[in-house]
């Protein structure tokens, strides 16, 4: 957007306005620039310090559940398939529980305490991830080991596990709350704009409020709806401390909802700061691929969400 | 057209049964708030006292880590805020129509929900390795690439609020789109501005991931106080990265000092928070 030149005889207008403007616009695009320059070097700093064990394990660092320091052999499955699991388990708790919560704050709740109730759950989002993994180490997975775990465990199978806690469910449960109110927030900003006309006439044909909810008013954001889970997704993927701190950071492959599990994030924030040479490596590949998972999760949210425009 | 009373009815107790599990919803999210709150209240008030402040985390206390903490967050906020207010006054006021300026926006909404773990390795690699050492200045590097993308989110957002008559008028003045832009859209847009700048504070005071590797940890605090360049070239501590140590460490002592740390830091940040959304209250954002 260029500036409409007035009507007026060139001398009149001071010499700055010349020099200024395309100085200004020159540092305001470089500093626009920046932040792309600062995402490329992401990418670039990763692929060049992840290339060695890349390349030195192949495919087989997808695959391989084998992650021995000592050795110097390193596979990633383990902290992957961890990753995904925990978020989506995350996210199988924290969706019914967000989407219950944009309905009801804006059909069913009253104007006056809707907006109290608004600000505390965003209250959640505000409080800092490391807080959440001491709440989780030091108040949740005691009480979770001791009340459900131990009573649960001579089931067997899914429920399979040491009682002390540290797993990938209790690990998930505290995801659920961190990704909770982000993705609450965006479900109420979607119900929010759909025009107020949609809704009368579901009612004015006779449906009930859960008809009109179901029928109507999801299928009419339903894309949105879509993107804000992801967003949630992507989220709970690159989620670091609290994971860190619950999860038990063992690299084996979770073979029950109790077992204990670790993460990419995880992982790099334990190994990282004593890391050298090929486990070092090992780790930023770990870093890449994460940054590779979220980087798709979040573009399909924001182009799902961008899309959803009335 | 006969209506069915018992399907009549059991769609308005289906109904019913629906706005319950939504309340019900909302209360387990509520919970929750409040079962954090109360942890947090009994586990560390206890541990708060006059030595937290005046005390190095070597005595017991949690001075360095506090100061610490602060330094490196002003120091990444003044990158931040100049940066992103740039950024998304480009984006508002000069390109943002543009490819460009699409893919600019796109980009920036990536890296604002990027894992801030990543930033943490990318700086260490980029500052920490080739420069002898973890050192405060990388901290406060990796916190402004995350406060960034949130700078220039809100004040895109702002500046896209404004009239586009507040920008005819001046320009019918005769303003330059420098003189528009500074002294009358930065101007009118300077609450929200103020709000941009505090969430990104917020984002990043609770941040542990990005400095575990970057900033390492200190025992002391650097004296004299006024030596920000001394204190900020070497190892620095922080509140988030203390409690990661005293979280884990088998003594109950430091864990008490972790819950400690945890209200500060909850309280502060929740605080930073609040005040943001009050200055915006009007703004609608």
């Amino acid at each position: 957007m260029s500036a409409p030149r007035p009507a007026v005889s060139t001398d009149q207008i001071p010499v700055r306005r010349d020099v200024l403007d395309p100085i200004f616009r020159y540092v305001a695009f470089s500093a626009a620039t920046l932040l792309l320059a600062v995402l490329g070097g992401l990418i670039v700093a990763l692929l060049i310090g992840g290339w060695p064990a890349l390349a030195k394990f192949g495919p087989s660092f997808f695959f391989s559940t084998t992650w021995d320091p000592v050795r110097e052999v390193f596979g990633a499955a383990g902290p992957i398939v961890g990753t995904v699991v925990s978020s989506a388990l995350a996210l199988a708790m924290a969706l019914p529980i967000a989407l219950g919560i944009a309905i009801f704050l804006t059909q069913f709740c009253p104007r006056v305490i809707a907006q109290p109730i608004a600000i505390m759950t965003e209250l959640l989002a505000g409080i800092p991830s490391i807080v959440y993994g001491m709440w989780g180490l030091f108040v949740f997975a005691p009480w979770f080991a001791k009340h459900i775990q131990t009573p649960l465990s001579g089931l067997g199978g899914l429920f399979a596990g040491v009682p002390n806690g540290a797993n990938i469910f209790t690990a998930s449960v505290i995801l659920a709350v961190m990704i909770l109110p982000y993705m609450a927030a965006v479900f109420r900003e979607l119900f929010r704009s759909i025009p107020p006309q949609v809704r009368e006439a579901a009612f004015g044909m006779g449906a009930t409020p859960f008809e009109a909810v179901t029928r109507v008013l999801i299928p009419y954001v339903q894309k949105g709806l879509v993107g804000a889970v992801m967003l949630g997704f992507g989220r709970a993927l690159g989620e670091t401390m609290a994971v860190t701190f619950i999860i038990g950071n063992s690299h084996n492959f979770p073979t029950s909802l109790f077992s204990s599990s670790s993460t990419l994030a995880s992982t790099i924030a334990n190994e990282f700061g004593e890391a050298s040479g090929m486990h070092s490596s090992a780790l930023i590949a770990l870093g890449l691929v994460l940054f590779l998972i979220t980087f798709a999760v979040l573009a399909l949210a924001r182009w799902l969400l961008s899309s959803q425009r009335y | 057209m006969t209506v069915n009373p018992s399907r009549a009815a059991r769609r308005k107790m289906v109904s019913w049964i629906f706005t319950g599990a939504c309340m019900l919803a909302t209360g387990v999210a509520l919970i929750a708030l409040m079962l954090i709150l109360w942890s947090l209240l009994t586990q560390g008030l206890s541990g708060i006292n006059l030595d937290i402040f005046t005390k190095d985390t070597s005595a017991g206390g949690l001075r360095n880590a506090i100061v610490g903490s602060i330094m490196m967050c002003l120091v990444a906020m003044v990158f931040s805020v100049i940066i992103g207010v740039l950024a998304g006054t480009w984006l508002a006021e000069i390109g943002g129509n543009t490819r460009y300026g699409h893919t600019v926006r796109f980009l920036n909404d990536v890296l604002l929900s990027a894992p801030s773990i990543l930033v943490g390795v990318f700086v260490s690699t980029i500052l920490v390795n080739p420069f002898g050492g973890a050192s405060g200045w990388a901290g406060a590097v990796a916190l402004a690439i995350l406060a960034t993308p949130v700078v220039t989110r809100t004040t895109e957002d702002i500046l896209n609020l404004q009239p586009s008559s507040l920008r005819e008028a001046s320009m019918a003045l005769g303003a330059s789109q420098f003189i528009t832009i500074r002294r009358v859209i930065w101007k009118a847009a300077g609450a929200g501005l103020l709000t941009g700048g505090l969430l990104g504070f917020a984002r990043i005071s609770g941040e542990t991931a990005p400095l575990l590797h970057t900033a390492g940890d200190n025992q002391f605090m650097h004296e004299p106080l006024w030596d920000i360049f001394g204190m900020m070239s070497n190892q620095n501590a922080s509140l988030p990265v203390m409690m990661y140590n005293f979280a884990l460490s088998p003594f109950e002592e430091a864990n008490k000092l972790a819950w400690a740390g945890a209200v500060l830091l909850a309280f502060a940040v929740l605080g930073i928070n609040v005040l943001g959304r009050w200055l915006a209250r009007e703004k609608k954002m």
